[in-house]
């Protein structure tokens, strides 16, 4: 009965019980395996890196995915998706800027 | 106890009463205050004031007051330039000058804070708001009473700033207050503090600035108006925009930190325990880089509408413009470590963020020539506006190629921190910046105020300030190659940079002769406002292009009798063709419109987090709990007030526009006090309504 | 003030816009956190000569925290839901929920923090731990905010049941909360896991 109603979404998409359980339990398995994968320790630490960084990606896909419910499949939400790659996209440039600058500065002072 | 409770750190020593200088200054500042004060009173001007001021969220009187803001403190920053000048021009050899160091120091601080966050920002702001709502054809701004808010929080750094004069005192440790220098064992003083309130809380007001101004833009533009139909400034601005959105909160971010270190006893940026001050620099050049192109963006817009209104020409290039913009806004964050080659970075990323600072040059480029291709074959009319605009392109092509200089790092060694830098910086900014407002604010006077500034003494304006940049910073650049470097009060006569400073001296004089014939200008026109010459009966006084010039002069409180419609680039001046074609105009049907009420919650805010940052400065325990409490109670009442809107009837709607019709046939001649009457008819049209 | 045709219209529109502004904000506190996760990464290995960092952080109690604020993501989608359906009353017992997962997040934060402090670990100690107090402090700050605002929020809803402009501050809060859960995932995967390798 509710589908029938007109429901204000804002452009972020219809939220139904199933995107958020779809939510829930991928961001439970994310979450656990990697606290698995540091209290295992079993992974080299380069992959390890490599394999924490990429859950949290995906985790964070699902939750902006399922939760926030963020689409291009409307006008209005992509109004929405835009500028948050846009912020992705800088935040990386900024935070990769500062980090290699930095650690470059750190080098040069010690060795 | 019960003192540091009720004063905290404040005590009667923290006014200079030793330094004659700051007390002068100080006293008059005072006074100043006071003879306004009093004179509003004497004219019974508190409840007027009030009421169709401080509590509007009209996004054209914002913008009025966001440039009287920036006007009165230009004052103040250029008086600072003007002491650094004079104390350059003499301190030579046995001569000492007349500024002791710390308080040279704490000039050459507050000159540059006000000159970018108080001057540069509010008039960028204030523009923003006299022009975008209108050039969109949008009857305000997204969050109005957000709008009023984040004035009033500029206004709050403003005060801070200037309470600092006399005080206690500013911050001595250059604009950017880099790190161990104002951490808390080199800079114990309340100065550093004072820069922190002031820039947190007016940067707070500009992030909410431009979160509304991203939104007004996306969002409520007039239908038909798609992304690459609209105003080539307001394309601009939304660049500048999104670009606050993503560098101010590295601001509020960065000086929060150095706030913990100093009130906390962090150890970010200390010298010690672990904490890395060149992070810092890292940080606040990372908003800093960005901020300049937040400035100089919406400069460029200006620049595009004044060249196509006055060659009567489209604007040539307008896609390679959009993107050329575009296309900065990303590069801005790109190349933020061209502040800092030297600071011991490896080869790699110097050459790196070297060749990016060299490719953002190359839109910046585009732009140029699209400009003289626009004045290429069109019917140059060389009025004030369009003298700025040349004037810019003229000058700022040295300033980038200076700029351009610079971003080689091996050159950047030589110079960096120099004089030469210093040139440079101010190249770009007067040149750029300053002019491209200057250009704006003549030419959107008459759509604000109904009259025209002087046009004579425009020109007296701009070709003082042209000239005076020139005299003034050419020297600059040479003392620069001769090796001398920037915030020094005192030199040997064997360097031989005395003659070279004298000249710079003579520079910033004849720069403050043409403010002098700015504020006169203003004064002038404002008392001749109904004259012909000024007066602007037609709402169109330059022939232009864009909506903003569709309706009447000075611009009604509701912007828009009716939400007009767009096809094209340049709609008006296509509606202004079809029309001299012979193509029929409609009698208007106009609807009730839907307008934001005057709210004061923006003002109160504003004034508590004033109070709040100065008990912060001070230590005041108890002001700190009434700015902090009062600005929380303060948000949540509104969050309850369900009154914050009304509706202006239809019938009031066109009585207005049949005045303005009737004012536009009348002509100048018998035209009276029309002025004030135009004033009157938004608070008539508001007691109706309510 | 009744008879307006457009008011719905606009209404809807202006919420419209309201929302997405919202939205705008969120984004710039993102580049917030990423300034402090930056100044993180930068000076986290800084400690002054105190013990490393991961050698004060237990790993499961962190994701106990963790499955605190995931799940209060979750229920207060339970209360977006029961929104769209109109009932005010199921809006109100889920934020409840929400509200007790949040709090439950911060009081094991703050317990956190007050061991680290009497363990003489405090924010003065070093750099590292500087940079680690502000941004997992910054974050549990936001939290409190939210609570906060959600306690409000529940008496708005009480107060003036649902209306346009209590929905359209659901939408707002909704934003805001589960933008707090995606910044925790970078807290405890930056901070905690990763300083754990």
């Amino acid at each position: 009965m509710s589908s029938q109603q007109k429901v204000e979404t804002y452009g972020t998409g219809r939220k139904t019980l199933k995107s958020y359980m779809t939510g829930l339990v991928l961001s439970l398995i994310f979450t656990f395996t990697a606290f698995y994968l540091v209290g295992q320790h079993t992974l080299s630490t380069t992959a390890l890196y490599v394999s924490l960084s990429l859950l949290a990606v995906m985790q964070l896909l699902a939750q902006v995915i399922f939760f926030l419910c963020l689409t291009n499949k409307t006008a209005e939400g992509r109004w929405n998706t835009m500028p948050f790659i846009f912020v992705i996209a800088i935040i990386l440039l900024l935070v990769g800027g500062t980090l290699w600058i930095m650690y470059n500065l750190n080098y040069h002072m010690v060795h | 106890m019960l003192n540091s409770f009720i004063f905290g750190n404040l005590t009667l020593d923290a006014i200079p009463y030793h330094e004659p200088i700051i007390m002068v200054a100080g006293v008059m500042m005072v006074l100043g205050v006071f003879a306004v004060l009093g004179g509003i009173t004497f004219f019974k001007k508190w409840g007027y004031l009030w009421k169709e001021w401080v509590t509007t969220v009209d996004h054209k009187k914002i913008g009025v007051m966001y440039i009287i803001l920036a006007v009165v403190m230009l004052l103040r920053g250029f008086a600072d330039a003007l002491m650094m000048r004079t104390q350059q021009a003499i301190a030579v050899g046995h001569s000492m000058g007349y500024l002791p160091p710390s308080h040279y120091d704490q000039i050459f601080t507050a000159h540059g804070v006000i000159m970018i966050f108080f001057v540069a920002m509010p008039l960028m702001f204030g523009l923003l708001n006299l022009a975008v709502p209108l050039q969109i054809g949008a009857r305000d701004v997204a969050f109005p009473y957000l709008n009023s808010l984040s004035f009033w929080l500029t206004v709050s750094g403003a005060i801070l700033v200037n309470i600092s004069l006399i005080v206690g005192k500013f911050a001595a440790t250059g604009w950017l207050a880099y790190p161990p220098l104002s951490g808390l064992v080199y800079s114990p003083g309340v100065g550093v503090d004072y820069y922190i309130w002031a820039l947190q809380i007016s940067g707070v007001g500009s992030l909410l600035s431009g979160v509304n101004f991203t939104a007004t833009i996306l969002k409520m533009r007039c239908p038909g108006m798609k992304l690459m139909k609209m105003p080539i400034f307001t394309w601009t601005a939304l660049c500048a925009m999104v670009l606050v959105i993503l560098a101010f909160p590295v601001l509020t971010a960065t000086l929060a930190m150095l706030t913990l270190d100093r009130y906390m006893g962090m150890h970010f940026f200390t010298a010690a325990f672990g904490g890395n001050a060149m992070l810092y620099v890292n940080l606040i050049w990372a908003w800093g880089h960005p901020e300049v192109y937040i400035l100089i963006l919406p400069a460029f817009g200006i620049y595009s509408e004044v060249v196509a209104t006055f060659c009567k020409k489209p604007l040539f290039g307008y896609s390679s413009m959009v993107w050329a913009s575009i296309v900065i806004t990303f590069l801005s964050f790109s190349v933020w470590l061209h502040h800092f080659f030297t600071m011991g970075s490896g080869a790699n990323v110097n050459a790196v963020f070297g060749i990016a600072t060299m490719i953002i040059a190359v839109p910046t480029g585009a732009k140029i020539f699209n400009w003289l291709f626009t004045m290429y074959r069109g019917r140059v009319q060389f009025s004030v506006p369009m003298l700025w605009t040349i004037g810019f392109i003229t000058t700022f092509a040295v300033g980038g190629m200076t700029g351009v200089l610079m971003s080689v790092p091996a050159v950047d060694f030589q110079i960096h921190n120099s004089e030469f830098l210093v040139a440079h910086f101010h190249n770009t900014i007067i040149g750029g910046v300053v002019f491209g407002y200057f250009a704006g604010l003549t030419y959107w006077c008459p759509k604000i105020f109904g009259f025209k500034l002087n046009e004579k003494l425009g020109k007296v304006t701009f070709w003082c300030w042209f000239i005076g940049f020139y005299v003034a910073f050419m020297p600059v650049y040479i003392v620069g190659l001769m090796g001398m470097t920037r915030r020094i009060n005192h030199y040997s006569a064997a360097t031989g940079w005395h003659p070279y400073l004298v000249v710079a001296f003579i520079g910033a004089l004849i720069i403050a002769a043409g403010i002098a014939s700015l504020v006169l200008n203003i004064a002038l026109s404002i008392k001749n406002r109904n004259k012909e010459g000024y007066l602007d009966t037609t709402g169109d006084p330059w022939d232009g292009r864009t909506l903003e010039w569709s309706i009447p002069s000075p611009a009604p409180f509701y912007n828009f009798a009716l939400t007009p419609e767009v096809d094209s680039i340049d709609a008006f001046w296509k509606t202004k063709q079809e029309i001299a074609q012979g193509k029929s105009v409609q009698k208007p049907a106009y609807q009730d419109i839907h307008m934001p009420k005057n709210t004061s919650t923006g003002f109160f805010i504003g004034a508590l987090s004033g109070l709040f940052g100065f008990g912060m400065v001070w230590q005041i325990p108890w002001l700190i709990a009434v700015g902090f409490i009062g600005v929380l109670v303060a948000m949540v009442a509104r969050s309850f007030s369900t009154d914050t809107d009304y509706y202006v009837k239809a019938a009031d709607v066109e009585a207005t526009e049949a005045k303005y019709a009737a004012l536009r046939q009348r002509g100048a001649s018998s035209l009276g006090d029309s002025a004030e009457d135009d004033g009157m008819l938004g608070s008539e049209i508001l007691n109706k309504a309510t | 003030m009744t008879d307006h045709s457009t008011t719905a219209d606009h209404h809807h529109s202006a919420d419209a816009v309201d929302v997405f502004g919202f939205w705008l904000y969120i984004l710039s506190d993102c580049v917030l956190f990423a300034t402090l996760f930056a100044t993180f990464a930068v000076l986290q290995f800084s400690t002054y000569g105190g013990p490393a960092l991961h050698e004060l952080f237990s790993l499961p109690y962190v994701l106990g925290e963790t499955m605190f604020l995931l799940f209060s993501s979750f229920t207060y989608g339970l209360a977006m839901m029961a929104h769209y359906k109109g009932n005010t009353r199921r809006v109100l017992q889920w934020l409840m929920v929400t509200f007790i997962l949040g709090v439950s997040f911060v009081v094991m934060e703050v317990n956190e923090f007050v061991h680290l402090v009497h363990e003489g670990h405090t924010w003065q100690s070093s750099g590292a731990l500087s940079a680690f107090f502000t941004l997992v402090g910054t974050h549990g700050l936001h939290v409190t905010i939210g609570l906060i605002w959600m306690g409000l929020m529940m008496f708005q809803l009480m107060k003036f049941k649902l209306t346009p402009d209590t929905s359209r501050r659901l939408t707002y809060l909704g934003l805001f909360w589960h933008f707090l859960d995606i910044v925790w995932i970078f807290v405890f995967t930056f901070v905690y896991l990763m300083g754990a390798i």
